[in-house]
C-alpha cells in the first residue's frame, strides 16, 4: 500500500523560474493495485514518481509506503520497498556491467551487501530461467556487456531486474515512451505478465490514454500538480479516450490541448 | 641499456603500478577525477619514513602509511558527497593541504633511510649485492597480490556496486547502494593504495622528499591510459592486468628514452617525455580506429 499526503513541491523557489509542480497531490493505492497516470506536460506526473522514489523531496506532505513514513528518507534507503523502471532505457541498466551483472545488483536489492562473489553459481540458474522467458535469447548471453543490447531488450531486463527482490511498489516511468511501437507492445505485454505474475502494486506513468485505460486497475489523471480525475471498476472499463477526454473538461470546465495525450 | 638500469626502471614500474590501480579506481571506476594522489604518494611516503627512521617495522609504516592515504581520500570525497565541492577541486583542496601536513609529518623537507632496515632487507644478501635483483621481485609479488585482492573485491557485491555507482549513479540508488558511501570507501581504497606505493616508493630510494609527489597523477593516468591502449577492456581482471602493464611500459619507455644517448634527452626531460607519451597514448587508439575504417572501406 502507498499513500501520497497533501505532497507540495515547488523548484525555484523564491526566483523568477519559481515552478509549482505539486501542489497538494494525495492518492492511496491499495496492495495488488495496478494504476496508470495520465496528465499533460508539467502536470507533476515524473515529479510525484521521483518523490515516491525517494529522488526528489517534497517540501511538506508526507509519504507512506506499506505503513512506514518514508517521506525524510533517500532512495538507496527506500529501495527495499520500491523498484523502479526508468523512461530512458539507458537510465535503468549499467551499459559498462554485463547482463549477469546487472541482474546481480538487481538481485541484492534492499539486501546487505558483502565481500561474498556477486554473481553466484545459483544465481546464474536464476537469472537464465528468468531470462529464457523474454524469449529474446538473452540467456545465453549472461555475460555480455549491457551496451550491446537494443533500447527495448534493456527496458525488458529492466523490467525483469524490477521484479527479482519483493517491492511495495513498482514505479514504471513512461518505459516504453522511448521504444517503437512494436516494442513497446512487446514491454507493455511483459509488464502486465509480470505485475500479474508477482501480484504487485504498480504505478505507471505514461503519455497515452489508450495505454492508460488499457491496462491496469484504475487510471488517475494529474493536473496542475493534483488529482483531477480518478476512475476504475466498471465505469472505466466501458470508457472510452473521448469519454475520459469529456470527463475531465467537465471536471475542470477548460478544454485539453495536448496532443500528446489524445494521440495514440 | 645495461640490465641493472632495465631492472631499475621495472622497480619504479611495478610501484606506479599500485598508482596506476588507484587512478584506475577513481578516475575509471567512480568516475571521480582525483588528484589527492600528488599529496598521498608522499603522505604515504612521509608516514614510512619517519616510522622506519623511528626504529619501527618496516611492514608497519607500510600498513601506517596506507591507512593515513585512505584518510585522504576519504577527507577528499567528503568534501565532494557531503559539502558538494566539485570533484577536482576538493582534491586539489586535499592535495595542498597535504603538502604542508607532510612537511609536519616529516618535520624537514628530507628524511634519509639509507642503512636502515626496509621490507626488502631480510631478503637481500650481505654477502653479494642483489638488491637490483631483489627489490623488483619483492614489488611484483606485492603488485600481483594487490591486483588479485582487487579483482577479487570488484567481483563482490560491495565491489560491484562501487561499479555500479560509478557508471550510473541513479539507478545504483534505486537497487538501493547509497553512492555516498560508496564513494567515500572507494577513494580511501584508491588513496590508499597510492599511499602505499609512496612508502615502498622511499623504501626503494632510500629516503623520503618533500617534493616526490609532484606528477604522481599524471604518471598513474598515464599508465591507465597505456594499458587501455595495450589491452581492450573487456573484463575487469584484464582492465587490472592492462593498467598494471601500462605502468611498466610506461617506465620502460622512460628509460629507453633516457638512455638512447643520440637522442640527447636528460633527467630533467622526465616531464616533457611523460606529457609526449600520455598523449601518444590518447591519439593512438583514434589513429587505430581510422586506419581500421579506411581498410574496411577499401574491402568492401
Amino acid at each position: 500500500m502507498m499513500r501520497a499526503d497533501n505532497l507540495f513541491k515547488t523548484f525555484n523557489p523564491g526566483t523568477p523560474l519559481e515552478n509549482p509542480v505539486l501542489r497538494g497531490l494525495s492518492l492511496t493505492i491499495e496492495s495488488g493495485q495496478f494504476v496508470t497516470v495520465i496528465g499533460s506536460n508539467g502536470a507533476g506526473k515524473s515529479t510525484f514518481l521521483n518523490a515516491i522514489s525517494g529522488d526528489i523531496s517534497p517540501d511538506t506532505g508526507s509519504l507512506f509506503i506499506d505503513g512506514q513514513d518514508v517521506t525524510r528518507q533517500s532512495a538507496w534507503q527506500r529501495a527495499a520497498l520500491v523498484a523502479r523502471v526508468f523512461q530512458d532505457p539507458l537510465a535503468g541498466t549499467c551499459e559498462g556491467l554485463t547482463i549477469e551483472e546487472n541482474l546481480a545488483l538487481a538481485m541484492q536489492r534492499g539486501q546487505g551487501r558483502g565481500l561474498s562473489r556477486a554473481v553466484k553459481a545459483s544465481y546464474r540458474e536464476a537469472f537464465r530461467d528468468k531470462l529464457s522467458t523474454l524469449k529474446l535469447g538473452l540467456e545465453n548471453r549472461l555475460g555480455d556487456r549491457m551496451g550491446l543490447l537494443s533500447g527495448g531488450q534493456r527496458q525488458a531486463v529492466s523490467l525483469l531486474m524490477a521484479s527479482l527482490q519483493p517491492s511495495r511498489l513498482l514505479l514504471l516511468d513512461e518505459h516504453t515512451a522511448a521504444l517503437d511501437p512494436k516494442t513497446a507492445a512487446f514491454v507493455l505485454e511483459l509488464t502486465d505478465r509480470i505485475v500479474t505474475e508477482n501480484k504487485l502494486t504498480a504505478l505507471m506513468v505514461t503519455h497515452s490514454m489508450r495505454q492508460a485505460l488499457d491496462h491496469g486497475h484504475r487510471t488517475v489523471m494529474l493536473h496542475q500538480g493534483r488529482v483531477v480525475l480518478d476512475v476504475s471498476g466498471d465505469s472505466r472499463s466501458r470508457m472510452d479516450v473521448p469519454d475520459l477526454l469529456a470527463m475531465f473538461e467537465q471536471t475542470r470546465g477548460e478544454k485539453l490541448d495536448d496532443d500528446a495525450l489524445l494521440l495514440g | 641499456m645495461s640490465l641493472i638500469s632495465l631492472m631499475g626502471a621495472l622497480e619504479i614500474g611495478l610501484i606506479f603500478a599500485l598508482v596506476a590501480l588507484g587512478v584506475l579506481i577513481s578516475f575509471r571506476l567512480l568516475n571521480f577525477p582525483d588528484l589527492t594522489a600528488d599529496g598521498s604518494f608522499p603522505l604515504g611516503g612521509a608516514v614510512a619514513a619517519v616510522l622506519i627512521a623511528g626504529g619501527h617495522d618496516p611492514w608497519l609504516a607500510c600498513g601506517l602509511a596506507a591507512i593515513a592515504g585512505a584518510a585522504a581520500g576519504w577527507l577528499t570525497a567528503w568534501l565532494n558527497v557531503r559539502l558538494g565541492i566539485l570533484q577536482l577541486l576538493a582534491s586539489i583542496l586535499v592535495m595542498i593541504a597535504l603538502y604542508s601536513i607532510n612537511l609536519r609529518i616529516m618535520g624537514a623537507p628530507n628524511i634519509a633511510l639509507i642503512g636502515l632496515p626496509t621490507v626488502f632487507t631480510p631478503f637481500i644478501s650481505t654477502v653479494n649485492d642483489n638488491a637490483w635483483l631483489i627489490q623488483p621481485a619483492v614489488l611484483a609479488v606485492i603488485v600481483v597480490i594487490a591486483k588479485l585482492l582487487l579483482d577479487a573485491f570488484f567481483a563482490s557485491e560491495t565491489g560491484l556496486a562501487l561499479r555500479a555507482t560509478g557508471a550510473n549513479p541513479r539507478m545504483a540508488r534505486a537497487q538501493g547502494i547509497s553512492t555516498d558511501r560508496m564513494t567515500l570507501a572507494g577513494m580511501a581504497l584508491s588513496n590508499a593504495l597510492i599511499a602505499l606505493a609512496g612508502a615502498l616508493y622511499v623504501q626503494t630510494q632510500g629516503g623520503a622528499d618533500i617534493s616526490m609527489g609532484i606528477g604522481t597523477i599524471v604518471v598513474g593516468l598515464a599508465a591507465v591510459i597505456i594499458g587501455e591502449t595495450l589491452l581492450p577492456p573487456r573484463t575487469l581482471w584484464l582492465v587490472t592486468l592492462a593498467t598494471v602493464l601500462g605502468a611498466l611500459l610506461y617506465r620502460l619507455l622512460i628509460a629507453l628514452a633516457l638512455n638512447a644517448d643520440f637522442i640527447g634527452l636528460q633527467a630533467q626531460d622526465l616531464n616533457l617525455i611523460t606529457a609526449v607519451l600520455v598523449g601518444l597514448a590518447l591519439v593512438l587508439p583514434k589513429i587505430k580506429g581510422k586506419l581500421r575504417n579506411k581498410q574496411g572501406g577499401k574491402s568492401a
